[in-house]
């Protein structure tokens, strides 16, 4: 009953979606405002009838209605209400809705929020994010319904899956579910999916902003890049958080060492956000000096697309991968959608171009504009690289029948040496100047902290007899970070001198005058510290295997493994399980004792391994069980790993996350200044300067 | 004598070579889990995709990992062995396509498409300054200012914001 509410809501979102995509391009084309009115109202309704048709497939998901073919799929009564309602975005079905869903809600909010201020472009505002939801409603309704059921059709081997009974059908309600994947038992894949979809969805609005602007003839003003500032924030923080929880997932459940596996599902994730990154920063300049305005808008219809394309292949499973959990065929669905809408924004960009001449000048190369350029070129460098990593597998069996793979040396040798560059740009971009810079200047500015960090890499790569990259790398992480350091000291010094004030309430009011700054910087702080992280995971990690009989003991570093004995019992949620105890030592003393277990979900065959960690900021000890004899249960393999430094990719994407708040958070004191003038001038002007 | 020259280094490689296989004999656990995973990392099966083969626990891959430490305990080279495992299965079980025929298109694209960018950036930029330098330009001297003011005005500028 309440899941056919759900369909029947669902398929009203649809209407609705097709009718505010249709006449709200009419009313911005006729200036007709009580159509637009109407287009809006229905854009609106699209949000709650979606909330409800969400809340009717997690209630199904809750009460195991296994009748409903998702249902059964994804769940089963073993699982936890918790684990249930998570299933939501465990399979095909499920996450298309889900997403659909968080677009009408971002299209609802952006609504209710820029509408006075940006009646001209609402229009087309509408039409381009409804289209959007539309299609993802269309394809949730027509080719991935989360509500069909399961139908026991006579003469039929397996029961049938319809939203309508075949004829002569009987409903079938299976006894128990398949069960949610078991490697999505996670919180980190709790949470990842939900934030990735609002970072990819959150894009959306600023693509439908662009394009407004496009169709409108206002693509010249920068009306569209301000009202979406922190819609593109929001999305760009969401998608980061994504990418951090996915990391964290990979590092807890997959059972390799790593948090990053260049995966396609990975790379489709990180490519939308590179491009979103150089939008972040070329919509600065665009703001502030007039310039790059067709580079920005070309920036945010290839994240658009980028986005879309995340979904297909996550989706889709067109790129085989561990991820790919679900095959089916939406795959041309999304092409054709990904195509016409690319070309389409691509034509409207063409379109516009004559209107688009910026007030380019360039005073020298030795400027804040030409850094922003350069930064933003190795970010469509990275993103290319790993687009093209990416797809060659497919096109290289297309175009000469070989099957090869691309794996994470590509991805490393091609994107490394970019990656530090860009590194090195984020450190010193906040030095140049707008228009010129002083090379002079810049050298005297830089020269503290580039031998501070000379002398640190050297002193700890001599010290730790570190590889040449390791110390290259730990060069840069402390140059950068020094230089950043250094930005904040100075407005603290600033303020300390001039108004006598103590350093922590300088460091307060610093950041509170100008939040876009500071929290910039904070995020770059985070980067930083994930550059650390990388860099450990990159040189200085350390990993052993071997076999160890009870009382046996392996090294690695400073550490040794004792093996004291396995256990199995049945664990929750349908698993046997296999657990190791050993224990920890530290030149010989015992620092505790860890239990990594390999976890056989019983209904899914699949086994997960489960790590057992010692961690600190300096290291990770990361223990594996591997393999163990059946008879006897006496000798076990154990793989070891030491991953330096690799919480610090965990702590700066609190930092990241902690940044964007404050970049994204209005200036508190809208202060407003009185400039006394001359006498001579005085009448009853006041200048007034409000915070930006 | 110094036709004989080109012999030191062949000399060299030879003893390299000798050293590395008395490490290797002289240990007796050779070859370890460790010499196994060194080249199953480079390695994918074609059944478990993006799964390398040193971390895969499919009965697949450990029947690979054995066949690698057999072919170690024969004495192989490990550019025999990843070689005996692409003619048996094709290019795709590397982990590091190859920088040949036309898989080397997915090095070099990458590699050309940041060069171009780069020098597309570079003309635009110059195109950007000959324009500027043909607008009226008008250069203003700034008088020395004692930081003391400078730092003032800095702070001054910042509450605007």
């Amino acid at each position: 009953m309440i899941a056919n509410t759900g369909l029947v809501a669902l398929i009203l979102a649809f209407g609705l979606a097709v009718y505010a995509t249709v006449f709200s391009a009419y009313a911005g084309w006729r200036r007709d405002s009580a159509w637009l009115l109407s287009a809006r109202n229905a854009a609106l309704a699209v949000f709650p009838l979606l909330t409800l048709s969400t809340f009717a497939l997690v209630y199904s998901l809750v009460t195991r209605d296994f009748s409903i073919s998702y249902v059964a799929d994804v769940s089963s009564r073993a699982m936890s209400t918790f684990l249930r309602v998570t299933a939501l975005w465990g399979g095909q079905e499920g996450s298309i809705l889900f997403w659909a869903w968080l677009m009408s809600g971002f299209v609802a909010a952006t609504l209710l929020r820029n509408w006075r201020q940006h009646l001209d472009l609402m229009p087309f505002v509408i039409s381009v994010a409804m289209l959007t939801t539309g299609f993802f409603v269309g394809l949730a309704l027509f080719l991935a319904n989360p509500f069909a059921r399961l139908w026991e059709v006579p003469g039929a081997a397996r029961a049938l899956v319809a939203i309508f009974p075949p004829a002569e059908a009987v409903q079938f309600m299976p006894a128990d579910g398949r069960g949610l994947n078991p490697l999505l038992r996670h919180f980190g894949m709790i949470g990842h999916p939900p934030t990735t979809y609002l970072g990819f969805t959150g894009f959306v609005i600023p693509f439908s902003f662009a394009m407004a602007a496009l169709i409108t003839g206002k693509a010249h003003e920068d009306t569209w890049i301000r009202a979406t500032r922190r819609w593109t924030l929001v999305a760009w923080v969401f998608l980061s958080i994504g990418l951090i929880l996915g990391g964290r997932w990979a590092y807890d459940v997959l059972g390799w060492g790593g948090f990053w596996g260049w995966d396609p599902v990975e790379n489709a994730m990180l490519m939308p956000w590179l491009t979103g990154t150089a939008f972040l920063h070329s919509v600065m300049i665009t703001e502030k000096r007039g310039m790059l305005k067709v580079w920005s808008l070309i920036l945010i219809i290839l994240t658009y697309a980028l986005a879309l394309f995340g979904t297909f292949i996550t989706r889709t499973g067109v790129v085989s991968s561990v991820h790919a959990f679900a095959q089916s065929a939406l795959g041309p669905a999304f092409f054709i959608f990904i195509a016409v809408t690319f070309i389409g924004s691509l034509y409207l960009l063409l379109r516009a171009l004559p209107t688009l001449k910026s007030e380019h000048e360039l005073e020298s190369f030795m400027s804040r504009e030409a850094v922003f350029l350069l930064q933003n070129v190795l970010f469509l460098a990275i993103t290319f690289a790993v687009f093209w990593g990416t797809v060659f597998p497919m096109i290289s069996e297309l175009v000469t029948g070989t099957k090869i793979t691309v794996g994470p040396p590509y991805f490393k040798k091609v994107t490394g040496p970019l990656f530090a560059l860009l590194l090195l740009l984020m450190g010193v971009a906040p030095l140049f100047a707008w228009r010129k810079q002083s090379a002079q200047r810049l050298g005297k500015a830089l020269m503290a902290p580039f031998l501070a960090a000379v002398g640190l890499a050297l002193g700890l790569g001599l010290l730790y007899d570190m590889h040449p990259g390791a110390i290259f790398g730990l060069w840069l992480v402390t140059f950068v970070f020094l230089t950043i350091a250094l930005e904040f000291w100075k407005g603290m010094r600033a303020r300390m001198s001039v108004r006598n004030e103590a350093p922590w309430t300088a460091f307060v009011r610093l950041l509170d005058r100008n939040h876009r700054r500071y929290g910039g910087y904070i995020v770059h702080l985070g980067v930083v510290m994930i550059a650390l992280g990388i860099l450990g995971d990159a040189y200085l990690k350390q990993e052993t295997q071997g076999p160890l009989a009870v009382g046996e003991v392996m090294t690695l570093g400073d550490y040794e493994l004792r093996f004291d004995g396995l256990v199995q019992y049945p664990g929750s949620d349908g698993r046997e399980v296999v657990e190791a105890s050993t224990t920890l030592m530290r030149n010989g003393e015992v620092i505790r004792e860890l239990r990594p277990r390999r976890d056989y979900f019983v209904v899914q065959q699949q086994p997960v391994t489960i790590p057992a960690v010692y961690s600190t900021l300096g290291a990770d000890v990361y223990v594996l069980l591997v393999g163990w004899e059946e008879i006897g249960l006496r000798s076990s393999t154990f793989k070891l790993y030491i991953n330096p430094l690799i919480n610090w990719v965990w702590i700066g994407g609190l930092f990241m996350i902690l940044g964007t708040v404050i970049a994204a958070w209005g200036t508190s004191h809208r202060r407003d200044v009185t400039y006394t003038l001359p006498s001579q001038f005085r009448s009853n002007v006041v200048v007034v300067g409000g915070s930006g | 004598m110094r036709r004989w020259l080109f012999l030191i280094p062949l000399l060299l490689a030879l003893l390299a070579m000798t050293a590395i296989v008395q490490a290797q004999e002289g240990n007796p656990d050779f070859p370890s889990d460790d010499d196994v995973n060194v080249i199953a990392k480079q390695l994918y099966c074609p059944v478990c995709p993006n799964t390398p083969l040193d971390v895969c626990e499919t009965q697949a891959c450990q029947d690979w990992r054995d066949e690698i430490r057999g072919q170690l305990a024969a004495g192989w080279t490990e550019a025999q062995i990843l070689n005996y495992f692409v003619e048996q299965y094709g290019e795709r079980v590397l982990a590091e396509p190859r920088r040949q025929g036309f898989t080397s298109l997915v090095w070099l694209l990458p590699v050309i498409l940041t060069l171009l960018g780069l020098y597309v950036l570079t003309r635009i930029l110059k195109s950007w300054k000959i324009a500027q330098a043909r607008a009226p330009a008008f250069e203003v001297e700034s008088p020395p200012i004692p930081p003391e003011t400078l730092a003032k005005i800095e702070e001054e500028v910042e509450d605007m914001w």
